[in-house]
């Protein structure tokens, strides 16, 4: 046997190891934020709108490092639930808040303590977009927005110092249609089930995303007027159901998505001409050279909306780092990075600051592009003259008609969604 | 565990380590799962309870033969065909496989190179090697595009993703070196001098490798089973990548479960899909005694 390599000796090291692995498990246990020097900030979300360069430049500005935790939007809702202490800050959406605010894990957020609340978007605080009211149906943010406390489980009909999520971005959401493919104008929500689109077309396998899209389709086809989408009762519940069944039994979908990537891979490869689609997967189909248009329709947009949540442990100098974090993600750059995504920047007056005029035009004011139109990765998305899908913020954000939900049957809704998926 | 002491202690020591690993991660979890299957819940906390509701809802309306089958039975059904279907072609071409291997290929150097061979597409995640497919199945696929223009069809052929075709290509494409292995395994330890024996015998080919090479190989036929039966009844990436998430799978009912937080609905599920699975093992021991063969 070779010397340094004996059985012995070869034991001690792979012990070493060992202790060494679990000891960086163990560290990871503590929240990262103690270390004095560069402070890093663990981000829990989807982290679709996040890429590189905002770490980059959150660095150069103000020293924060931040690691990303990613996770669907139904993990991240199940992370804050089971591991409450396993990240400093949380991407959430305002339609998880009914589940989440209860359970007491989430803090109330101080208003007082960011620069810009005062320019936060109406449509968060007041559900107004220019001054007109918006669709309300499902859990509009304004419904959920306002704590009676710091550390309150309840909900304030009237605004208070402490919110449920400091407000960062937000958008309307349609299907998405490959003109290319289908070759005539689509005007409304009941297309996604018209039988000329047999077996091209396609909807999200997330249930209380999808059952809201669902309940736009069922509207739209003149079915059912529900009193609330957002808050469906069992029999409103099996009848959209049913209706979905019978068209997948008769191969409507060629697919369900779960997944953003999955939903550009159907659209991109033309497996699927129409579909319930997120506004950055447009994007990044249209990147690829192939048309894809996020189709406005005339019953109305979906509309969903995020923001920053803290742990409810969170105190000391790790709350002054978040919040710093946070007031440095409204301070404009950020925003103007969002809107050039095609999302909405909870304030809008800094975002402002950061984007040349003609890109401000084209993305929300609706006006036709008077220069090539870049994503912020530097890609072309629209050539001079286009002008952005639905027009200017006040036209889609004013035509709201809903906003993703939680609704009071939610259990007995993933049950029945569940089954539409089984049939 | 007195006995193993009594007989020589070292040995009792040497089990420990495995045994706690045993306990701690694989039969407390199990049984926490079997206890919170009797939980109730709600939409953020699961509530410590003894009901029957999450079994009861599972089996709800199965009774009623007058109605269409419900969603469980719906489910196991489609779930026993994959797995009956991906068992039968996993095990005829792993089979002819090792048997190539273990017989065809004399030398050992040119086995060992070959047997990696097959190992090959394991270096890469197994998502990855189902997404390939896509655009080779798809509409406007490869495969398609070769089908429309040799004439072979007008118009492209549909069912070859997002289907059920897919998700067996899939699978046998996944899991079949789980069926080479064992197989390859017995029939290595076959020993040469029988088959020379049933050769000398007056044996022709097939029959040696009938009464022969088949029975001896019954270890590694079952072992390959139980891998690839217990995968396919507990999937439900493959399914839901392959079969575009219209075909239903007990895995992704509890997957989706367990990410609305309905942990004691996921536990009842998980823990009728287990039963269900060591049935079918226990059947398929019942068949061999796989201790006395190995």
């Amino acid at each position: 046997m070779k010397k340094g390599l004996t059985r012995r000796n070869m034991l001690k090291t792979s012990t070493a190891a060992i202790g060494a692995v679990a000891g960086a498990g163990l560290l990871k246990g503590f929240p990262a934020i103690h270390a004095a020097d560069a402070p890093v900030i663990r981000y829990l979300g989807t982290a679709v709108n996040m890429g590189d360069a905002v770490q980059k430049r959150l660095f150069d500005d103000t020293g924060i490092k931040v690691k990303f935790i990613v996770k669907t939007t139904d993990e991240v809702v199940k992370t804050i639930f089971t591991q409450p202490n396993s990240f400093d800050i949380v991407d959430s959406e305002y339609f998880s808040m009914p589940k989440l605010v209860p359970s007491g894990n989430l803090l109330g957020m101080d208003t007082k303590r960011i620069k810009e609340w005062d320019n936060v978007t109406s449509a968060f605080t007041k559900g107004e977009v220019a001054g007109k009211k918006i669709g309300d149906q499902g859990t509009a943010p304004k419904k959920v927005m306002y704590l009676k406390g710091a550390k309150s489980k309840e909900f304030a009909s009237e605004p208070t110092q402490y919110v449920t999520l400091i407000p960062t971005v937000y958008n309307a959401d349609t299907l998405g249609i490959r003109p290319d493919l289908i070759k005539r104008p689509i005007s409304s929500w009941a297309e996604l089930l018209n039988p000329e689109f047999k077996g091209k077309a396609s909807i999200l396998n997330i249930p209380s995303i999808g059952i809201m899209d669902a309940a736009m389709v069922v509207e739209a086809m003149g079915e059912y007027k529900y009193p609330d989408k957002g808050n469906m009762t069992k029999e409103e519940i099996d009848l959209t159901m049913k209706i979905f069944t019978e068209a997948k039994k008769a191969g409507q979908f060629r697919a369900f998505w779960s997944d953003f990537n999955e939903s550009v891979n159907l659209m991109a490869s033309g497996e699927v001409v129409i579909q319930s689609m997120w506004s950055p997967a447009i994007t990044a189909v249209r990147t690829k050279g192939i048309p894809c248009v996020y189709q406005p329709l005339k019953e109305g947009y979906r509309a969903w909306a995020a923001g920053f949540g803290l742990p409810s442990t969170t105190k000391g100098r790790q709350a002054d780092i978040c919040y710093e974090f946070i007031n440095w993600y409204l301070s404009g750059w950020v925003g103007a990075y969002l809107n050039r995504q095609g999302y909405y920047s909870a304030v809008i007056p800094t975002a402002k600051k950061y984007m040349e005029a003609y890109e401000w035009d084209y993305w929300m004011m609706g006006k036709p592009a008077t220069a090539d139109i870049m994503s912020p990765e530097g890609k072309k998305l629209a050539s001079k003259g286009e002008v952005r899908d639905g027009g200017s913020y006040e036209a889609r954000m004013g035509g709201v008609a809903c906003w993703n939900a939680t609704m009071d049957e939610n259990k007995y809704m993933v049950r029945k969604w569940n089954e539409m998926i089984a049939s | 565990m007195m006995k193993f002491l009594k007989l020589k202690p070292s040995v009792g020591l040497l089990s420990i380590p495995y045994s706690l690993i045993f306990i701690f991660f694989f039969f407390i979890p199990l049984i926490l799962t079997f206890i919170i299957s009797f939980w109730d819940y709600n939409e953020y906390s699961i509530i410590p309870d003894f009901i029957f509701e999450n079994y009861s809802y599972i089996f709800k309306d199965c009774l009623n033969f007058k109605k269409d089958m419900c969603v469980t039975f719906k489910t196991y059904l489609s779930t026993f065909i994959f797995c009956f279907i991906t068992w039968f072609f996993t095990l005829i071409i792993g089979f002819f496989v090792a048997y190539f291997l273990a017989f065809y290929v004399n030398s050992i150097t040119w086995q060992i190179v070959l047997f990696l061979l097959c190992t090959i597409p394991f270096w890469t995640s197994n998502v990855i090697r189902m997404i390939s497919w896509i655009p080779l199945l798809g509409r406007n696929g490869l495969v398609n595009d070769f089908l429309l223009s040799t004439g072979l069809v007008d118009a492209p052929q549909e069912w070859l993703l997002y289907s059920g075709f897919s998700i067996v290509l899939a699978f046998v494409h996944l899991y079949t070196l789980f069926m080479i292995v064992p197989i390859f395994n017995s029939m290595m330890r076959i020993d040469k001098s029988i088959i020379e024996a049933a050769y000398d015998n007056g044996a022709n080919g097939l029959q040696i490798l009938w009464n022969v090479i088949i029975p001896l190989c019954k270890p590694g036929i079952v072992i390959g089973s139980i891998f690839v039966i217990t995968v396919v009844m507990g999937d439900f990436i493959t399914i839901g990548i392959m079969g575009g998430q219209q075909i239903p799978s007990i895995g992704k009912i509890i997957y989706v479960e367990m990410s609305y937080l309905q942990l004691p609905a996921a536990a009842a599920n998980a823990v009728i899909l287990l039963a269900l699975t060591l049935l079918i093992i226990w059947i398929m021991t019942k068949m061999i005694d796989i201790r006395k063969e190995l």
